[in-house]
């Protein structure tokens, strides 16, 4: 509970003593790049081989000639929507960006960077930590957004490549029953997702203490306490949104 | 001028800093002296305001920083230049956008002004042609260099050292000791050097105070250091077999 206060401080010393609006729009624009396009790579890959492997294996799993075949798309289609896209890459983009904001800030803390910056009477939890919150906002909706048409597209390719489908079949099925608060769902679990890993990533590199070994701990603390936060996260809008 | 008032400091229970006051006067190279462990630099943050002492007041030139609200804080920290022990410059940045960063953040200086300025305190701490090499690229006096001219850019007030000659070898310890001193004189600013090093103590120490165990034990200038009968004192002046033979 006291971490939680102290974290809660925390995300309120973002908005006081705030730099020009000019100073976070280049230092957002950067981030969009450190978190955004930074990340394209891994989740393309992770999302094509999750569409991959989630076909193949709804395919073997609905073998009932009573369960037609664009049933299998189907499954794949709000599986990935629904959770795949922004919840498993959440924990991917916890594991690639929360890692680095935690080690970028812990390094920053114990070579005595931040001390610069208050020394200069920069409110550095605002000017470091916003930025990064307000572009993983940004840019992670985006993230899902492209891993959800790489998943669907990678399940279509498997199909045609294995010939656990047609292709029409696939293409039937990912437009039946389509349900389009679906895609809203997932934009806001990929918002809520997305300021969580920033706001504890940032957290834990912020106030780390000690040294190079602590740094490590911090990154790995981030990317565990981000984790726990998507799936706790993912349960409670699941309840409150679709229960 | 700044003045510090009864300053104490705990952590977990253990006291670190004990009812310490003082005054740091302007244009004189102020030095914080004493062993490891003794509290020095707690006392530095506890001055500029990395720390909050749990009793005692800070001013600067008669206002209080420790008990004021954030906004007159910010204030009177952008006064403040400080170089730290690992110069604390940032990686992201080249050595021209580290001097430059006061200046884009606190200052609505035209870019061409800004330039002049990071080339003139460039210039003035003896680097040329660094401005677009990374801090990884050059060796830890020039990083030194770079952290003062990074803390004077702004024409701050009051100059902060913790352990500028930390790491350093024998003959830059005295090129950084003599650029503080000349910076001091120059702007006729209040300079606080914590550090632990004698020799930095008999060149620049115009005033000197001495800490042991938390505790200013002794106060005076590098005139009078080794006329003392503080034992603690001539325990620490008088460590090396070269002094004690001098002595």
């Amino acid at each position: 509970m006291q971490n939680f206060g102290k974290f809660l401080i925390f995300i309120g010393q973002l908005f006081v003593r705030r730099e020009t609006f000019v100073t976070y729009v280049r230092l957002t624009l950067n981030e969009c790049i450190n978190v955004g396009y930074n990340s394209l790579f891994i989740v393309s890959i992770v999302s094509l081989f999750m569409g991959a492997v989630t076909t193949i294996q709804t395919a073997f799993n609905l073998v009932s000639p009573l369960i037609p075949a664009p049933v299998i798309s189907l499954v794949v289609r709000d599986m990935t929507i629904l959770e795949l896209a922004p919840t498993i890459i959440a924990i991917i983009y916890a594991g690639k960006v929360g890692s680095n904001i935690a080690g970028e800030l812990g390094t920053m803390r114990i070579t005595e960077q931040i001390d610069a910056l208050e020394v200069m009477g920069i409110n550095a939890a605002s000017y470091l930590v916003l930025p990064k919150i307000i572009a993983s906002v940004l840019m992670y909706p985006m993230l899902v957004v492209l891993s959800g048409f790489l998943t669907i597209w990678g399940g279509y390719v498997t199909s045609l490549l294995t010939g656990v489908m047609t292709g029409t079949d696939y293409i039937i099925g990912i437009r039946m029953e389509f349900i389009p608060f679906n895609v809203a769902f997932a934009l806001i679990k990929a918002v809520v997702f997305a300021f969580l890993i920033a706001a504890i990533s940032a957290f834990k590199g912020f106030y780390t203490s000690g040294g190079a070994l602590e740094v490590g701990q911090s990154s790995t603390a981030a990317v565990v306490s981000s984790c726990i936060a998507v799936l706790l996260a993912d349960y409670l809008l699941a309840q409150l949104l679709l229960g | 001028m700044i003045e510090i008032s009864r300053i104490s400091k705990s952590f977990g229970g253990k006291e670190i800093l004990s009812d310490i006051s003082a005054t740091f006067e302007k244009g004189k190279t102020n030095l914080i002296i004493g062993s490891s462990g003794t509290g020095k630099s707690v006392l530095l943050k506890c001055i500029v305001g990395l720390l909050r002492p749990d009793t005692g007041d800070v001013l600067y030139d008669g206002r209080n920083f420790t008990n004021s609200d954030k906004e007159i804080q910010t204030d009177i920290r952008r006064e403040m230049g400080m170089l730290f022990q690992g110069s604390a410059l940032f990686d992201s940045m080249t050595v021209e956008q580290n001097v430059m960063f006061p200046l884009n953040i606190l200052t609505k200086m035209k870019s061409d002004e800004k330039l002049d300025r990071v080339n003139f305190c460039l210039e003035r701490v003896g680097l040329e042609n660094v401005n677009k090499l990374m801090p990884s690229e050059i060796s830890g006096g020039m990083k030194k260099r770079v952290g003062i001219a990074r803390s004077i850019v702004n024409k701050p007030n009051y100059l902060f050292c913790d352990e500028p000659n930390s790491g350093l070898d024998p003959q830059t310890s005295i090129l950084i000791d003599d650029l503080i001193k000349e910076i001091t004189v120059e702007n006729d600013i209040t300079t606080v050097v914590v550090t632990h090093d004698m020799n930095s103590v008999m060149e620049i120490g115009d005033k000197v105070m001495f800490m042991y165990k938390g505790k200013k034990l002794w106060e005076g200038s590098n005139q009078n250091i080794t006329d003392t009968d503080v034992k603690e004192l001539n325990d620490f002046v008088f460590a090396n077999r070269m002094m004690q033979q001098i002595k």
